[in-house]
């Protein structure tokens, strides 16, 4: 190029990009080349090699380490700190308390209206920060938190929330424990509706308290550059996060970047900031130093959230028809020690799922002095499944009627607990069940057990349940930018995190489906609040149908302009021209085809930009997903150790976007459900001390290898869903592990002739309900 | 190479041996028990806790002569110290696995590990599993069949399986199931674990093929 060519300086004439028109969705795929395939994910090669940078993988040359000093006891007054023999400590470089200059501050408590202070004199739950330490290394800082003197005013506590109410409690919020008003809700009249039953059954239920503990711990590295502080945080959605720390600090919000590329998992307990993340930030700023804040896993169990123990009691009656003529639920919850949700969603089952005119249910929550809970994979889900589909469960045995039977007898057709009873976009609730007991050999199953006299100590035992998902469907905001570099490669530039669900590798998807790329020529840049656009937090299973209609509106922009410029340049019509494999074609001239690197226009331009909104929800339908789940169990009547033996799960969530994750979740929802139905209990001493026992994975039992079935099928239900956004696609994530816990229940009953009401389902609790069996005979 | 000249290298440095490291772990509780100092009459020689030891570690056919305190853990110098963060921490306290690493060819949680017991022996990490930038075989058989969400405890597995595998080149599917056992997957990707580590068992006898 010659230095006087006018290019080098200005070039004119060829084609700059256009405002988007207004969202117009793109009509629903009808045949798709890339959407539905078992595809491995994008970020595979990451997270098998050890590249995948972590939040608790990211270090700085001048990186210290923070820890947080907890409150010992589950209700306490910190009466006087003293923190100069950790001061002066090798090592340590700053102790933070609520009297440091600057931490001061006020901290709001997520999921309801309750304030404390960040550091707060008056510790309501065991782990509640009261101090923290930054130190060359983490031994260092645990050694000067071991050192931080501090003299509590111990005082009286409560942490079982069926003890909460009793006049002798101590009283932690209000006048007397409770969070507030009961919730409740009521349609037609259940008295008339147990009047008009041939059976009615009422039965308590309990499931227990059970901990997240997503393996990589929750925490941060946060580091300040003069005014502006960049956090690098576990999380499953960086905006929140954001939100979160620069109200906390009082910080605009444009200063605070939050980046979290990956995260080692959440299951709700990681949608928001915790204390670590801004005590971290507090830390940074004292020292002037990068921090690194990662809870110990004992704190994780303790402060971190859980999914929160439900006391539910059940009525329901019955025709001998199978037609459900009245459901009664109460259920008594306990959030923790701040308003957080304690009954959430608990009774949504018994008001959605099954056709029934009489409803009526009370939910009441109660403050205890134990860590709060947070969203745990489908919030109160599994506990109202638990009570739900047991019932239903009872009731087929009472009417002497199939309970695939039962179920198939009472769909509804439209959202009966909404106001003025919009339909479903689709409910796949009739097929999920109808195929997924085909799947499962249902029938046959049944008519051989009731045909065989079981001998011997291992009985086996099969089970069913149904569910929806309160949610599931996606919902603005979420703005998507992509870009199409002039050699045919694409940058995709999304504010969501991806959990491990394989949201990243669906949005390739949509776009190697929009624009015919190859799925390594697109590349991804996600979750930082700084460099990618805005999302809400992953969670609700709303990321692929909150996202990927973004991301489709985005490559359809995309693809708009591309094909402008290349019917110019192939002097055409742009209607008849399509994208394969990095070249566009006409449909109607064979002879005009050209690849996307060889278009002049895209070359002069450099880039082509395409911004996508998620557009909203149809306004008069809901989109919920539904499933249904069949188990085969053997038990041990010796020992009461059940053994799962195989799982059929048929789910109805949409569009499958990438068969090969959507299977992933399936197992993995069926494996979190297990531990829920077989191994997980939180333990809070409430004689002596108030503390939790069990605050690590010794005591606490997460499934393991060993655990889990050999068979987990899995049935995708995809009734083409045309009305809940442009992809189709609806959550799969919670509703897999909604029914899990409750099927193996009906499971063992089904073996041994026992119902068991309380979760978990150990050997010792079988055993014990074995033999006093035995002894009433 | 080696831990014998290793171990010179620190005495002569008036470092600790390995020896006199749990000799002096001992009579520290001792001390802390009774209040008598018995340091000065101690053989082997004892050192503070907070005083630094030299020691080298093989990490993945290379060399590491570093200065350790004597208390942190192989999983803490691996992450923090030599940025091998293939390596995860999950609990600290040899529940989870995530930190597993292959001592001497053997899974080993590297979080219950000191990083002085580990002088002289053999360490692999996860990162030791690639050569340059391409995935061993237990690693592609993990892609494969997705035998992971969120992938954190995923380095963890994989060092699993491959320790299984060194052991036992044609485990069966119990065999499998217990080699797995030690480490947790909250995610629960335990089944597609199984399948990935019978791949990696065809994969690594030469066979390829179709997964």
């Amino acid at each position: 190029m010659k230095v006087d060519d006018p290019e080098l300086y200005y070039m004119e004439g060829f084609p700059v990009p256009e405002t988007p028109a207004p969202g117009e969705d793109p009509k629903p795929w009808i045949e798709t080349f890339v959407i539905g395939k078992p595809l491995p994910r994008v970020d595979a090669y990451q997270r098998v090699s050890g590249s995948a940078i972590y939040p608790s993988d990211v270090s700085f040359p001048d990186m210290i380490y923070g820890v947080v000093v907890g409150s010992p006891h589950p209700n306490a007054m910190v009466e006087r700190i003293d923190t100069s023999k950790a001061e002066k400590m090798p090592g340590v470089r700053a102790v933070i308390t609520g009297s440091t200059a600057g931490a001061d501050l006020t901290w709001k408590w997520p999921y309801g209206n309750s304030k404390s202070k960040l550091f707060d004199p008056h510790c309501r739950f065991e782990g509640d920060a009261v101090a923290g330490i930054a130190a060359d290394t983490p031994y260092q800082a645990a050694d000067a938190a071991a050192a931080v003197e501090v003299q509590y005013k111990v005082l009286p506590f409560v942490v079982d929330e069926r003890k909460a109410l009793d006049p002798a409690a101590p009283v932690i919020h209000g006048k007397d424990n409770h969070v507030g008003k009961p919730d409740t809700y009521e349609r037609g009249d259940v008295n008339k509706g147990f009047a008009e039953a041939d059976v009615v059954l009422e039965t308590e239920y309990r499931t227990e308290c059970l901990i997240h503990t997503p393996m990589e711990l929750h925490g941060c590295v946060a580091r300040w550059d003069g005014d502006r502080l960049t956090i690098w945080e576990s999380t499953q959605g960086v905006y929140p996060v954001q939100q979160d720390v620069a109200g906390v600090l009082g910080m605009p919000l444009a200063k605070v970047r939050v980046i979290g590329h990956y995260m080692g998992g959440g299951f709700g307990s990681k949608l928001q900031a915790g204390k670590y993340t801004v005590i971290a930030s507090l830390l940074a700023k004292a020292t002037g130093r990068p921090v690194k804040l990662f809870l110990s896993r004992e704190e994780t169990f303790l402060s971190t959230g859980n999914r929160p123990p439900s006391n539910m009691k059940l009525k329901a009656g019955v025709k001998k028809d199978g037609t459900l003529t009245a459901l009664e639920f109460t259920c008594l919850g306990t959030g923790g020690a701040y308003q957080s949700g304690g009954i959430s969603l608990v009774d949504w089952l018994i008001r959605d799922l099954y056709t029934c005119p009489n409803v009526r249910c009370e939910c009441n929550d109660v403050f205890i002095n134990a860590g709060c809970a947070r969203p745990f994979r489908a919030p109160g889900h599994p506990q109202g499944s638990w009570a739900l589909e047991q019932t239903l469960d009872a009731l087929a045995e009472a009417i002497k009627m199939d309970p695939v039977d039962l179920r198939l007898k009472n769909i509804p057709l439209y959202s009966q607990a909404r106001a003025g009873d919009p339909p479903y976009t689709t409910t796949g609730l009739k097929e999920c069940i109808e195929k997924g007991a085909a799947a499962f050999g249902w029938k046959e199953a049944r008519k051989k057990l009731s045909q065989t006299k079981q001998e011997g100590h291992i009985r086996t035992g099969i089970g069913m349940g149904a569910c929806l998902w309160f949610v599931g469907g996606g919902r603005p905001p979420s703005t998507i930018v992509l870009k199409l570099f002039s050699d045919g490669s694409a940058n995709l530039n999304m504010g969501a995190s991806d959990l491990g669900t394989g949201t990243k590798t669906v949005m390739a998807m949509v776009v190697a489906e929009e624009l015919g790329l190859k799925i390594h020529n697109i590349q991804i840049e996600n979750a930082d609040t700084g460099a990618t656009q805005y999302a809400t937090a992953s969670g609700g299973s709303k990321t692929v149908p909150t996202e990927s209609p973004a991301v489709r509106a985005a490559a359809v922009e995309v693809k708009r302009q591309l094909l402008k410029i290349a019917a110019d340049e192939l002097k055409t019509d742009v209607q008849a021209l399509t994208i394969r494999n990095g070249e566009i074609l006409s449909s109607r001239e064979p002879a005009k085809r050209i690849k996307i690197p060889d278009l002049k226009g895209l070359k002069q331009r450099g880039v082509i930009v395409g911004i996508g909104y998620r557009g909203p929800n149809p306004s008069n339908k809901w989109v919920n997903p539904f499933g249904a789940q069949f188990c085969e169990v053997k038990v041990d009547m010796r020992t009461g150790e059940i053994e799962v033996v195989r799982f059929v799960a048929a789910q109805e969530s949409g569009r499958v976007m990438n068969r090969l994750t959507y299977d992933s979740q399936v197992i993995g929802g069926i494996t979190m459900g297990i531990g829920l139905g077989l191994t997980e209990m939180r333990v809070l001493d409430g004689n002596e001390t108030g503390k939790m026992c069990n605050r690590n994975w010794h005591d606490y039992k997460l499934p393991t290898a060993l655990d889990v079935p050999r068979e987990i099928v899995s049935v995708p239900i995809d009734p083409g869903d045309t009305e809940a956004n442009s992809t189709g696609a609806k959550g799969l994530g919670e509703p897999v592990t909604i029914p899990t816990a409750a099927v193996i229940a009906n499971a063992v009953y089904n073996a041994t002739g026992i119902r068991v009401t309380e979760t978990p389902m150990s050997p010792v609790k079988l055993c014990l309900m074995l033999a006093e069996r035995d002894r009433r005979k | 190479m080696g831990k014998d000249s290793d171990e010179n290298d620190r005495a002569s440095h008036g470092g600790v041996t390995r020896r006199g490291f749990i000799a002096s772990v001992g009579v520290g509780a001792v001390v802390a028990a009774t209040g008598v100092t018995t340091a000065e009459t101690a053989e082997p020689q004892v050192v503070k806790p907070e005083e630094m030891a030299k020691i080298t570690l093989l990490i993945n056919g290379r060399k590491h002569r570093m200065l350790v305190e004597p208390r942190w853990s192989l999983l803490y110098v691996l992450r923090e110290k030599l940025g091998l963060t293939g390596t995860k921490v999950g609990c600290e306290r040899g529940e989870c696995g995530a930190c597993t690493v292959l001592v001497n060819g053997v899974p080993r949680y590297a979080c219950l590990t000191l990083a002085i017991e580990a002088e002289g022996q053999e360490i692999t990490t996860l990162e030791g599993l690639m050569s340059g930038e391409e995935l061993g075989p237990v690693q592609v058989a993990f892609v494969e069949h997705d035998a992971f969400q969120c992938g954190y405890c995923t380095p963890g597995q994989i060092m699993a399986v491959e320790g299984l595998l060194r052991k036992n080149p044609h485990p069966s599917d119990a065999e499998i199931r217990l080699g797995a056992s030690g480490n947790l997957c909250r995610c629960g990707a335990y089944l597609n674990i199984f399948k990935a580590a019978d791949r990696a068992a065809h994969l690594k006898a030469g066979k390829g093929g179709k997964p």
